[in-house]
């Protein structure tokens, strides 16, 4: 446990290690229930390659989660991944701006990791509930040239939703944004990414199936040139989308 | 000595009794990254409807005790594209092409048929049974009546032999599978999912956004089994038999029943592999008990009286 309800788990797999990118996520058969069918899908925290070793910090929601949390080193795990469409780094990136929010925070350190192996000037904003719930700090702080803490309660950092500061943050503009966390912070940075014109990437959360793009059930609502939308798969097209396309209003209601 | 696999269903026949079920295994594309689709029956392909569909507003899936529910609601890109785009792909490989069909009258689901007359398919499956579209779907498939006049307008229109897919939300699955026969249909599949619900407590709210959605997995193969064994005692149409497959010994039980194939769905969604994993569990299962041939299988149910 690293803070209330959030777990870190670390597994060796060297195929998911040496091929994984930020953004991307793992679905996990929880172990000893068979009466939970489906795999959790959880995004890749931090991979080491030579190690084989591969990090996911999650948080406990549920039953699935709970048995997860409750795993002892040693025990197998059935893993499948790396799955999904994961952040774009490209070459012409020199500056970017990584906003994240609660649970939403634990796929930025590998982006972050990524971005610095490519000398990018990384400013992160992250925010938390409180002070307790702030976990990993150092390792952000070193990954990045600055980082901006938030607390809902002001017991850490700046008082109040990441999304509050993110203004002023934009008084200079990145060449990037990279966003994950709760939908209404997304929908926050998706407003001022517009208003900005920074493109800015947001990785998406929805209740999934079987995670490679096959049962249709993870959507989420695109909008497409003629104006109208369509239903894109979370775990395949996704779960990183261009914030411009996405709908993250109420789901549209035309069948 | 390695056992015979093979079944023969309206003279096709099929390498082994194991179909991955429509809606849960795409178009077959997304699964060959995954396993070898000369392995599987037959592929099922995603439900097809005349013009595109967006399909329903997420969230579309809630897990439920050794089930799940889902409400997709048919989104899939047309019959057209599937002929021109998905369709060649899917022709590569050396296993049968099942094409499921859907529409909100029955002029579309014959429409489709006619598109689908001259493409290299070898079954239509005509679904009457989807319980998460407001129009057509499970209204064409819950009375006898409505069963026959859909069935034998499409049998007019469709080349292929036509499987007609039950749904289990009836009073009576024996008089609409006899409704299917007597109007020509060429097999059954059964069943499609239960009609359900799951409610969050804490949200005090359905989980799904279309409120209530299909339910499947182990948790309905009970009453798959036994809608199953029922219709075999009524129809002498073949029977592909579905609902909550995870095992070789699963779909044992299915051909016992009097099941000629098995589709398998919910597994796929907690393996890819799940299928082939199925295949080579009953092949298993076969030499361990000494059974040469699968068709020795089918409608085996020993049923002793127990007076």
């Amino acid at each position: 446990m690293i803070a209330p309800h959030m777990y870190k788990m670390a597994f060796l797999s060297k195929g998911i290690a040496l091929n994984a990118n930020p953004g991307q996520f793992v679905h996990i058969k929880v172990p000893g229930d068979n009466s939970l069918l489906l795999r959790r899908p959880i995004s890749i925290h931090d991979v080491h390659p030579q190690t084989g070793m591969v990090e996911i910090v999650y948080q406990v929601v549920g039953k699935g989660t709970r048995i997860l949390s409750g795993m002892n080193a040693g025990q197998f795990i059935d893993v499948l991944g790396p799955l999904g469409n994961g952040f774009t780094i490209s070459r012409e990136i020199k500056s970017a701006l990584v906003v994240g929010g609660g649970c939403g925070i634990a796929p930025l350190k590998l982006l972050m990791r990524r971005l610095k192996d490519m000398g990018v000037v990384v400013k992160a904003l992250l925010g938390f509930r409180s002070r307790e719930a702030v976990y990993g700090l150092e390792e952000f702080e070193m990954l990045s040239d600055r980082v901006l803490v938030t607390t809902d309660d002001g017991s850490l950092g700046r008082r109040g939703l990441v999304t509050q500061v993110l203004g002023e943050e934009l008084q200079q503009l990145p060449d990037m944004m990279f966003a994950c966390g709760p939908t209404p912070m997304l929908r926050i940075v998706q407003q001022l990414a517009r208003e900005y014109s920074v493109p800015c990437q947001m990785s998406l959360e929805e209740r999934m199936g079987c995670g490679i793009g096959g049962c249709l059930v993870c959507s989420c609502a695109v909008r497409t040139p003629d104006g109208g939308f369509e239903y894109k798969r979370v775990c395949k097209d996704g779960p990183v989308f261009w914030s411009q396309e996405v709908m993250l209003d109420e789901a549209p209601n035309e069948r | 000595m390695k056992p015979r696999m093979s079944v023969k269903i309206c003279g096709v026949s099929f390498k082994n009794p194991v179909i991955a079920a429509s809606g849960t295994f795409g178009f077959g594309r997304e699964y060959a990254e995954y396993v070898d689709l000369n392995m599987l029956g037959g592929i099922a392909v995603k439900g097809l409807t005349l013009l595109p569909r967006k399909g329903n507003p997420p969230p579309r899936i809630a897990e439920t005790s050794s089930g799940i529910l889902n409400s997709v609601g048919l989104q899939n890109p047309g019959v057209d594209y599937f002929i021109e785009h998905e369709l060649p792909k899917l022709l590569k490989y050396d296993t049968r092409i099942i094409v499921n069909i859907n529409g909100n009258t029955i002029d579309e689901y014959c429409r489709i048929a006619e598109k689908l007359r001259d493409v290299p398919i070898h079954f239509l499956e005509l679904n009457i049974s989807c319980p998460n579209v407001k129009q057509g779907g499970v209204a064409f498939g819950t009375h006898p009546d409505v069963v026959y006049d859909i069935t034998r307008s499409v049998k007019a229109h469709a080349k292929q032999p036509v499987l007609v897919k039950l749904t289990p939300n009836v009073t009576d699955i024996k008089e609409i599978a006899i409704a299917a026969e007597k109007a020509g249909g060429d097999g059954i599949s059964l069943i499609n999912t239960v009609l359900g619900m799951a409610i969050d407590a804490k949200k005090r709210r359905p989980v799904l956004a279309n409120i209530v959605g299909g339910l499947s997995g182990p948790a309905i193969k009970p009453i798959a089994l036994r809608m199953v064994w029922e219709v075999a005692q009524v129809v002498s149409i073949p029977i592909i038999g579905m609902g909550g497959i995870t095992t070789g010994e699963d779909v044992v039980e299915f051909l016992l029943a009097g099941a000629t194939a098995v589709g398998v769905g919910t597994a796929n969604l907690i393996s890819p592999t799940a299928c082939i994993d199925i295949v080579n569990q009953l092949e298993e299962y076969m030499v361990q008990n000494g059974i040469e041939d699968v068709n020795e299988l089918i409608g085996g149910l020993e049923i002793k009286s127990f007076c």
